[in-house]
């Protein structure tokens, strides 16, 4: 909530200040906007790509703030590390009372625990001053009795602690963090935590960064991190390929043939619907973990998303360019190859770009259930061994990859079908 | 000098009491052409003129193959036509080209589809080119060019297969009225340079008067010939300019006799409808 909040600061901040920002030093560009009705005239927003970066920024500077990150020179207060102390008073079965000193160090995560060194006590009293350590985010038991002089008996009782009165089952709040009492007499101490996330949780950007190099060099669990990509990317495009080769033909056969439109019209409208995902158990069974299995359920994804591109590509043929090519002489067979074909390619890019994007979504997640290489393994293993830099990594390299395959995919559009929305 | 005509009797076009009916969603059916006869001698260049909805381009397409009648035939020089075939060429009035080939190839298209070599392919796009206006404008892509040099693409690639006839769909129909006057006269001067017989389809009374050595108007419902006129203006226009072909005296008294029967059609669909 508080990182939801501090978002939406930051975004109508930094608008607020673009929007100075650019009425006080480039006012002199206003008078080239030529255009004076720009809302709801979808064509003339563009998107402010200045807000793209801005966008990417705030979002890595949340992360690296509330991270703790050593890349942002403002920070989330972090969680409570050092040396700390707290008092507490008890009674004894002689209804005797004193008080004695906790010393706790809190270390911080990933770093070895180390204990303070005990303090005087005063001799007088029965109680004993203790020491704990703890690292930060956790908590720890610490049993003062133990050492105190008549700690086991009947009637010995912890009444306050810093001078706050405290009853079994409650927490008082002291300074560096809480304790609370329970039923059993021992007092249990959590530091404070602060606002920043737990590595756990959320590593620092340059703990995801430092893991991308180190997995680069030397892999994970003896799979480098090329070759985890690399078998995605291979089963996506075999599946893709395979879907395409299937389904591009079959989608002009159910455009041009009101039998073959007939016969394929149910599958095709009863399998579309179905989510890859779902079939992934079915899939198993049938072919098995291994790569038959995967590249077959991709086949599927990318199957259907084909077949309706191509389809709808034979039937986004203007009927005129149809009957003049006719009108030209031309046989069936050549206005297939010459006029259908071509003209459906956008169509076909267009599926294209979907279905690749579906088959990237989809051999994560099949990976995720079974595989031995693969992005998505390399994921959900190290998402077991709770590494999550690996896993973030891995999250963030998946996007990138997907990104990158749509903007190759539409460098191929631009190439090869470049009169489209110019027709 | 305006008269009205019989039938001609050296004929290469016959279209033999044609008519045509859909049928209706409602399970009715609608007679788009009822009992239409027509000849074309060779070299005649015929504008079509009606209200909407008067199956003008239904008849052109049961003529270029596309559609066939209920009844009747159509056949050209003593064949029967039963499809499309590239002895009867079509100028759409847009959309038609093909967006992925640069101009050259579009205007090859129907050479290149009847496996005519290559070079001849090429010394005859090159003719085709300089006849409609567009030297230089071979290697650009279709749709790079404007509404007037796609219908010059249009006419050049219908030519390009040496066609008996042309049919035209309200070539013009999608152009502003300044290119509009040109490629007028565009069309007449291919007419009278390849001497092909040219069946054109107009909503505008005046591109039908001026292109039409004969000019047929049509009434809807059914669709049906309703007057024929033989007119002078076409062959005027190529020997002058067409501007002042418009401003003749018999051009505008036809013009205003053909367009109040046109309104009074328009008016009576409309009453029908209310």
């Amino acid at each position: 909530m508080l990182i939801l909040s501090l978002y939406i600061a930051c975004f109508i901040l930094l608008l607020v200040i673009y929007k100075i920002v650019i009425k006080r030093f480039i006012a002199t560009n206003e008078h080239i906007k030529t255009n004076t009705v720009t809302f709801g005239d979808e064509s003339a927003i563009k998107p402010n790509r200045t807000a793209s970066v801005l966008s990417i920024l705030t979002l890595f500077f949340i992360w690296c703030a509330f991270t703790g990150s050593s890349l942002s020179p403002i920070h989330a207060p972090g969680p409570f590390t050092g040396d700390t102390s707290f008092s507490y008073t008890a009674s004894n079965a002689n209804h005797e009372i004193d008080t004695a000193q906790v010393f706790i160090r809190v270390n911080p995560v990933n770093e070895p625990l180390t204990i303070p060194s005990p303090a005087n006590n005063d001799s007088n009293a029965f109680t004993k001053n203790d020491s704990a350590k703890v690292a930060a985010y956790r908590s720890v038991l610490i049993r003062v009795k133990k050492n105190d002089m008549g700690g086991k008996e009947k009637g010995y009782l912890i009444t306050q602690i810093n001078g706050q009165p405290i009853k079994p089952k409650q927490t008082v709040q002291v300074e560096n963090g809480e304790v609370s009492l329970s039923t059993k007499g021992s007092l249990s101490f959590t530091p404070n935590k602060g606002w920043q996330m737990e590595p756990i949780w959320l590593p620092a950007p340059e703990a995801v960064f430092t893991r991308l190099i180190e997995i680069t060099q030397d892999g994970y669990q003896n799979v480098s991190l090329f070759e985890n990509i690399g078998w995605s990317l291979l089963r996506v495009i075999a599946g893709f390929l395979l879907g395409c080769i299937v389904g591009i033909p079959l989608g002009y056969a159910m455009g041009l043939s009101s039998w073959f439109r007939g016969w394929f019209d149910p599958i095709v409208e009863f399998m579309r619907p179905i989510p890859p995902l779902a079939l992934i158990p079915l899939v198993i069974i049938w072919f098995g973990i291994w790569e038959s299995g995967k590249i077959s359920l991709l086949f599927l994804a990318a199957l259907w998303i084909m077949t309706i591109a191509a389809r709808a590509g034979v039937s986004g043929v203007n009927i005129s360019k149809i009957h003049a090519a006719y009108s030209l002489g031309a046989s069936k067979l050549q206005i297939l190859i010459h006029v259908i074909i071509p003209n459906s390619l956008p169509e076909i890019f267009t599926g294209a770009r979907v279905a690749m994007g579906v088959c990237w979504g989809t051999v994560v997640a099949a990976e995720l259930v079974a595989a031995e290489k693969g992005a998505g393994k390399m994921i959900i293993a190290a998402s077991k061994f709770q590494q999550t830099d690996i896993v973030i990594m891995g999250i963030i390299l998946i996007g990138v990859i997907g990104y990158g395959i749509d903007i190759l995919m539409r460098v191929a559009e631009n190439k090869l079908v470049p009169w489209k929305g110019n027709s | 000098m305006i008269q009205e005509v019989n039938k001609d009797t050296s004929t290469s076009l016959y279209i033999n009491d044609v008519s045509m009916s859909f049928e209706l969603p409602d399970g009715g059916s609608a007679e788009a052409l009822k009992d239409i006869s027509l000849n074309l001698r060779e070299g005649e260049l015929l504008s079509i003129l009606g209200p909407s909805g008067c199956g003008k381009t239904t008849l052109l397409n049961i003529i270029a193959g596309f559609l066939s009648p209920t009844k009747g035939s159509v056949s050209l020089n003593n064949k029967q036509v039963t499809g499309p075939s590239a002895e009867r060429g079509m100028v759409f009035q847009q959309g038609a080209l093909f967006e992925w080939m640069n101009v050259r190839k579009n205007i090859g298209f129907g050479p290149n589809m009847q496996n005519m070599p290559g070079t001849q392919v090429d010394q005859r796009v090159d003719e085709l080119l300089e006849t409609v206006g567009l030297h230089g404008f071979g290697e650009k892509n279709v749709y790079e060019l404007s509404g007037g040099m796609q219908q010059r693409v249009s006419l050049a690639r219908c030519l390009a297969n040496d066609p008996d006839v042309i049919l035209m769909d309200e070539p013009l129909g999608a152009l502003d009225a300044l290119t509009r006057e040109k490629m007028q006269g565009l069309i007449l001067k291919l007419w009278k340079e390849t001497g092909k017989t040219i069946i054109l389809i107009t909503h505008s009374v005046e591109e039908a008067l001026l292109l039409g050595e004969r000019l047929i108007v049509m009434a809807p419902r059914p669709g049906r010939i309703h007057k024929e006129y033989k007119l002078p203006f076409a062959q005027h226009a190529i020997t002058s300019d067409i501007r002042e072909v418009k401003k003749m005296a018999d051009f505008t008294s036809t013009r205003e006799e053909i367009l109040s029967m046109i309104w009074e059609m328009e008016e009576e669909i409309m009453g029908r409808k209310a």
